[in-house]
């Protein structure tokens, strides 16, 4: 199943797109695991996920911890601590 | 409380008017006995901000005030809400948020309008980004430990 994953501000600016579908490999089952497999995924993903507990994350547009488990998500966030208000 | 109210959400490019909202709120009641309306405005510091560009999360942004606007009417006896944000390119002196919270009484009223600031600032997925003055791009708005902590009062041992 093909996931959808959406970049906000600094993360978005640093991966260089808003957003991909990606298949998730097995053994990703956590937040924390997808953003430790992401920064694998090349330069620009290690730059943007280089201190992985700042990420915030919303799974189906709800926030979520990095225990979360992210079976059965359709859409996944990643984003800075926001600076709304 | 008899029924509980549906707060007024909406996430937009263009300005507001709070006269205009306070009164779509008031219109034709007489319950009504305290409008606490905060509105958060773009500051500039020293000439040096041409403007704030406000990205947000299309859907989860009305979303998670929504959440958070169910939150404040739960704790307090609301008689009306609403909330504005607004999103885009803006400009020192323009207006960027705005709270509208009506009870019977003042204290629900400033109580519910604070909380709800403190939790948009911490949790409604919007991201500022300065352009500077002399036409360089400045960075993004780092989020505070303040604003944490701001909501972080209101936490309730049962939550």
């Amino acid at each position: 199943m093909s996931t959808k994953l959406i970049y906000f501000a600094w993360v978005r600016e640093r991966i260089g797109k808003p957003e991909e579908h990606v298949e998730l490999p097995a053994g990703v089952e956590t937040v924390a695991d997808l953003l430790r497999w992401l920064k694998s995924r090349g330069e620009e993903y290690e730059n943007a996920l280089q201190y992985p507990d700042v990420i915030r994350v919303a799974i189906n547009q709800e926030h979520v911890g990095h225990r979360e488990k992210i079976a059965g998500a359709r859409e996944i966030a990643l984003f800075p601590p926001m600076t709304g208000g | 409380m008899a029924s509980t109210i549906v707060p007024a959400i909406r996430v937009q490019r263009e300005d507001f008017d709070v006269a205009a909202e306070i009164a779509a709120l008031t219109e034709g009641r007489a319950d009504i006995g305290a409008v606490v309306t905060f509105s958060g405005l773009c500051r500039d510091e020293k000439g040096a901000l041409a403007a704030l560009e406000l990205e947000h999360y299309p859907g989860m942004a009305e979303a998670e005030i929504g959440r958070i606007a169910a939150e404040a009417i739960e704790r307090w006896p609301l008689q009306g809400l609403t909330v504005i944000h607004r999103h885009g390119k803006i400009t020192p002196g323009e207006n960027i948020v705005l709270v509208v919270a009506a009870s019977a009484h003042r204290q629900a009223a400033f109580e519910a309008a604070n909380f709800l600031m403190d939790y948009l600032k911490s949790r409604a997925p919007f991201w500022k980004k300065e352009h500077r003055a002399d036409g360089s791009e400045g960075g993004w708005v780092e989020a505070k430990e303040a604003d944490d902590q701001a909501a972080g009062r209101w936490k309730t041992p049962d939550r």
